[in-house]
């Protein structure tokens, strides 16, 4: 039952993030580099303000799995890293924190492209 | 005498007036339905990743790393343009859409090169993203750092 109420949490929370980016697609003009750039941003903001991890904890990878959630790891990274190594963590613990993302999508986005041609564009 | 009750533009002005809400209302809910579903598979990886007994900090980067691998894989099969034509943002927001905007544009320049093609267009989209976000992270550590020597 516990884990049950944790999918539906991560569902609803997930969705309704995607959502937001919904209404932007829909109803601005912005594109789609923009709108990935304000999602990391705003996830890095609302971070800081302390308001970014409550949603995590309360809706785990619902807040973590969006860009915004890209976002919090950076902002986390960031604070953690200053807590152990004064000013220079400023710039060690958000790339430490992502780490794995990063390169995940660097090297399987290259072993993609040695593996598969172009498709063409649905 | 037969009326005719719209002329053409009529009819077209009063069905572009009339359509916006349920495609839109269609939009949203495919956004969020595709993208809910997206987190969920996410929050089954986390699950795995405790079983595991991969830690605080390492069992998020195990999921990440899954669910990468996952976006740029059907990205390479051109499925998720697919899905990404259906479900609109509830693909590019999460993470595998993070993936699959760094796995297509490498794929789609394979012409112009392994270096320049391949390597350069890896990070079109991500350049962009991992710019602004790394910036930011290292904006909030140094105001962070301020403020908690003050308080101390």
């Amino acid at each position: 039952m516990n884990t049950l109420w944790m999918f539906v949490k991560a569902f609803v929370v997930g969705g309704l993030i995607c959502d937001i980016g919904q209404l932007l697609v829909m109803r601005t003009k912005l594109t789609n580099a923009r709108i990935l750039v304000l999602f990391v941003v705003s996830g890095v903001v609302l971070t800081a303000l302390g308001i970014y991890k409550p949603l995590a904890d309360f809706a785990g990878a619902g807040a973590t799995v969006p860009l915004t959630g890209f976002g919090y790891s950076l902002a986390m990274g960031a604070i953690e890293a200053v807590n152990r190594y004064g000013l220079i963590g400023a710039f060690v613990g958000g790339i430490t924190r992502t780490a794995a993302g990063i390169t995940a999508a660097v090297v399987f986005g290259l072993l993609n492209a040695l593996l598969f041609k172009p498709h063409a564009k649905p | 005498m037969s009326r005719q009750p719209f002329t053409p533009a009529e009819y077209h002005e009063l069905v572009s007036r009339l359509t916006p809400p349920s495609r839109m209302l269609r939009g949203y809910w495919r956004a969020f339905w595709v993208g809910g579903l997206i987190c969920c598979l996410g929050q089954a990886l986390t699950l795995w990743a405790q079983g595991l007994n991969l830690g605080e900090v390492t069992a998020p980067m195990f999921t990440t790393g899954c669910l990468i691998l996952l976006g740029t894989t059907l990205t390479g099969f051109g499925v998720y343009d697919q899905i990404g034509k259906y479900a609109g943002a509830g693909s590019a927001i999460p993470v595998t859409g993070f993936a699959n905007s760094v796995a297509a544009p490498a794929i789609e320049f394979q012409r112009e090169g392994a270096v320049m093609g391949v390597g350069a267009r890896l990070f079109t989209l991500a350049g962009p993203v991992l710019a602004y976000g790394i910036a930011s992270s290292v904006v909030v550590g140094v105001i962070y750092w301020l403020v908690r020597g003050w308080v101390m």
